[in-house]
């Protein structure tokens, strides 16, 4: 633990750590571009110059300079000052004078730092460096005229992604940041690219000359694209959500977010329902919300209604449903729509248990039918971290193109009672070995083979739990808390004849199996749920109501209103409020707050944010065996959900990045 | 630095160099450089295995070589390295060249101590022969570039032509070499200066004189 001096200040340091970070624990900003925590060192950018003795009498740049034992550092000198005021005048020499019309204008680093170094005009005559426009694709939109060649975006791809896909050619001046023949980025988390770039030359091309970061309302959110439950930001403008950003929250997504969950938020004002419908002679015509609920109350639902919840809604949504459903003396609740009915009497055995933290420390991990990189892309990164720090990776399933070195044992799930010598050696010297369990595997029945690999292989041992299944809708964790699983699953339900069925925003489900039930849909988009259905009462959307989200390592994180929802669309749980009235029944609350009370209440991990304990994992069934080729739940990535499926960007992103279909500009 | 761009990314380009692979002998040294490294770090053997893949186009098209963008795949794929690594390289070192060149590549120095010694007129001379800057002569043979410090300037002027240094240049021993190369001679390279041998002082030592017909002792003289 060295000890050194900033500013006069002794301060002890962590081994390892560089001046800048010093500085930093000193309390001191250091003004970085190419410098970022998450990514390696570069040293190329020379804004974070400091004065460090012993050494040579000249600044240094403290970002790549280790800190030792008796460094005196200062940050406060006329040398500092002077020699930052230089960099930054060198920076600023190639760099246009467009912030006025730049979109990183307001939360650019540039602009920024300049407004505390840089020089009240330029010195400098001779024309300023034009470099040409790259394509990036749909997402990143490029002004490399103003790119001050700090190589993050290189490096968040090579290190972070995994794709190496951005490089800097040519050298010196003509330095050029730039894909491969301006291809297209094309994985999943290319817009990440976006935050780290410190000015304007990699922008949102979705969200461009769109508004300014001043003028927008910033919301505390989860995002619903997936299972991970990425904090998220959303910045919103009048009643429109303008864009999603990622916060930082090292527990689950660090300070990355995938591309669905960034730019999926354009199709919260697409193909939105904003009426109430009733289907009328096979025809949906818009109708009054009294017309609807007695259409529900007549088609008798005491005792005979269901509820199916869908992949984006919370927990307060489904807990309104329950209790309503529960008035109305019936439990045909569920939430598995494409049928799986794994064994849920025990969550942690449906539940990552390693967390997303965790995994990164595994040494050996199996793969059982999950195509991490679509499913959860920032579960991937973890792994990838792991794979890094020498992990051995196994896979079930069909080829996907892993970030990191995988063995794939075929697609057949039937090898989880048949284990390769290469995994039985890996886990058996593995100090943290992990199973991960997707979708995919769960559907060929791989949960208590799964389970009997972990008892096999001791998975869980002192401070170390291995056993994870990866969800992939948002709702799911929270779901099963609520008691969302039928024995049975789906094919349950569907037995059952209900009278009612009432859909919470379910797309996925297949609604040929309730030809004889009044299908209500209580949902925000319209899409397969609203086409199949006999009554729809527009709900809202994640971005429209306050509500609690479960991940999939059972974190559960709560997401704040940020709009109001369109036209006569309602937040869901007061659409079921006032159906209980309709159906002449008490659901016990009648208010958010209330609602939030009674779950709790019913359900007490609901009420703390944070991971929730749900003790030990069960034995497994060895009865149980897992067969039949794997195949992945998800064709699309950017097609997975209803907002994204409204999505212009999503749709853009499928058709250009996974169907290569020519670009489709508007003419001007 | 001169202007330096890809050559673009054609139809013809593919269909000329699409099917590049390394000769048997060529393959056989590509295997030898990437033996040199440790296992997992084959990719440092990106350097001479571009040059190796820019001579053989130059064996192939009778000029120094150059690296069309299907030869610079063929090369990662040969060390499975990113395509866009590279690429990064390729351009980066500019002994790669990254459009088609003459038969002789002729590199004329212009950094500030042959500028002083008279590289203008050295460039001046090329361009008196029908070269330009940047692009093929007509007959073939000839490309100009003009290049930054080569390390040589105690033998000012100097250029480079394909694989040789040529020193101590006047125009007219630029020509008598540059008349050489076109007949297909192999002129004498380094110094072009009668009487000197490498980068030894012109017209004589001036210091260790007595070290130059046989060893000698200076300690006594300390």
């Amino acid at each position: 633990m060295p000890k050194v001096t900033v500013d006069g200040q002794e301060i002890e340091v962590p081994n390892g750590a560089t001046v800048l970070q010093a500085c930093e624990l000193a309390g001191k900003e250091i003004p970085r571009f190419c410098y970022h925590e998450r990514l390696s060192i570069a040293g190329n950018c020379r804004m974070c110059l400091v004065e460090v003795k012993p050494g040579p009498p000249k600044p240094q740049a403290s970002c790549a300079l280790p800190a030792t034992d008796g460094q005196e550092i200062r940050t406060d000198t006329d040398m500092v000052k002077t020699a930052r005021e230089g960099v930054m005048e060198f920076l600023l020499i190639n760099h246009p004078l467009d912030c006025p019309i730049c979109d990183q204008g307001g939360e650019c680093d540039l602009q920024d730092q300049s407004m505390m170094y840089g020089r009240g005009a330029t010195r400098y005559e001779e024309n300023k460096r034009a470099v040409t426009e790259k394509y990036m694709g749909p997402l990143i939109k490029t002004i490399m005229t103003r790119c001050i060649h700090c190589t993050r975006c290189v490096r968040f791809s090579e290190e972070i992604a995994g794709v190496d896909e951005i490089g800097a050619i040519y050298r010196g001046e003509d330095m050029q940041i730039t894909t491969y023949l301006e291809q297209a980025a094309s994985h999943e988390l290319s817009a990440n690219v976006i935050d780290l770039c410190p000015v304007g030359a990699l922008t949102s091309r979705p969200y461009a000359f769109e508004a300014r970061p001043w003028e927008l309302k910033k919301t505390w959110s989860i995002d619903v694209s997936d299972a991970v439950g990425a904090n998220i930001r959303l910045d919103s403008r009048g009643r429109e959500v303008m864009r999603a950003l990622p916060r930082i929250n090292d527990a689950v997504n660090e300070e990355w977010l995938s591309d669905k969950g960034r730019y999926q938020v354009d199709g919260l004002s697409r193909r939105r329902l904003d009426k109430v419908y009733i289907r009328k002679d096979g025809k949906l015509v818009p109708a009054e919300w009294n017309e609807a609920f007695a259409a529900i109350a007549a088609a008798n639902p005491k005792g005979s209604i269901a509820a199916v919840a869908g992949d984006l809604v919370d927990c307060e949504t489904m807990f309104a449903a329950k209790a309503l459903l529960g008035a109305l003396g019936s439990d045909h609740l569920e939430g598995r729509q494409t049928g799986l009915d794994y064994d849920c009497s025990n969550l942690a055995a449906v539940n990552f248990n390693s967390t997303f933290e965790g995994i990164e420390n595994a040494d050996a991990i199996l793969i059982v039918g999950s195509q991490v990189r679509w499913e959860a892309a920032l579960v991937n990164v973890r792994l990838r971290k792991a794979a890094k720090r020498g992990a051995k990776i196994f896979v079930v399933g069909p080829q996907w193109d892993t970030t990191y070195p995988a063995t794939f044992l075929g697609e057949d799930a039937a090898v989880l009672h048949d284990l390769p010598q290469a995994i039985t050696e890996a886990f058996s010297k593995a100090e943290r070995p992990a199973v991960i369990v997707g979708g995919g595997g769960l559907a060929k029945g791989a949960l208590h083979p799964a389970l009997a690999f972990a008892e096999q292989f001791n998975l869980v041992r002192e401070g170390w739990n291995g056993f994870n299944v990866l969800h992939m809708a948002a709702s799911r964790m929270g779901g099963l808390m609520l008691g969302y699983a039928q024995k049975g699953g789906i094919g349950n339900i569907a037995k059952a004849k209900p009278n009612v069925l009432i859909s919470l925003g379910a797309d996925e489900l297949d609604y040929g199996a309730f030809a004889d039930s009044l299908k209500v849909y209580i949902g925000h988009h319209g899409d397969a749920g609203a086409h199949a259905a006999d009554i729809i009462l527009p709900g809202a959307s994640y971005a429209e109501k306050d509500g609690t989200y479960v991940n999939t390592e059972g974190r559960v994180q709560f997401a704040e209103k940020a709009v109001f929802a369109p036209g006569d669309a309602r937040e869901d749980w007061t659409i079921l409020r006032a159906m209980a009235d309709a159906l002449d029944v008490s659901v016990g609350f009648d208010s958010f707050a209330e609602l939030q009370s009674a779950m709790i209440a019913a359900v007490p991990a609901l009420g703390e944010e944070g991971l929730a304990d749900f003790g030990q994992l069960p034995n497994a069934d060895a009865s149980i065996r897992a067969s039949g080729a794997i195949s992945y739940p998800i064709a699309d990535f950017y097609m997975t959900n209803v907002v994204a499926r409204a999505s212009a960007t999503m749709q853009r992103c499928s058709s250009e990045l996974l169907h290569h279909d020519d670009l489709k500009e508007a003419a001007e | 630095m001169a202007d330096r761009s890809l050559a673009p990314d054609t139809p013809e380009l593919r269909e000329r160099w699409g099917g590049f692979a390394f000769t048997e002998a060529n393959k056989a040294h590509a295997d030898k450089v990437i033996a040199r490294y440790p296992d997992g770090r084959q990719k440092s053997a990106v350097m001479p295995l571009l040059d190796l893949a820019q001579r053989q186009v130059g064996a192939e098209t009778d000029t120094q070589g150059w690296l069309p963008l299907p030869v610079i795949e063929y090369v990662a794929a040969y060390l499975d390295v990113p395509v866009i690594r590279v690429l990064e390289v390729a351009t980066f070192y500019f002994m790669y060249n990254l459009r088609p060149v003459g038969k002789y590549h002729v590199q004329v120095c212009g950094t500030t101590p042959c500028m002083l010694r008279g590289s203008d007129a050295i460039m001046e001379a090329c361009k008196a022969r029908g070269m330009k800057k940047g692009a093929v002569s007509e007959d073939g043979l000839w490309t100009l570039t003009e290049v930054e410090c080569m390390g040589s300037c105690a033998t000012a002027p100097m250029v480079q032509i394909n694989d040789g240094n040529y020193e101590d240049l006047t125009p007219e021993r630029l020509d008598a070499v540059l008349d050489a190369l076109a007949a297909g001679k192999d002129p004498k390279e380094g110094t072009q200066e009668p009487g000197r041998h490498t980068s030894e002082p012109s017209g004589g030592p001036t210091t260790l004189k007595e070290m130059v017909s046989e060893n000698h002792d200076y300690r006594s003289q300390w």
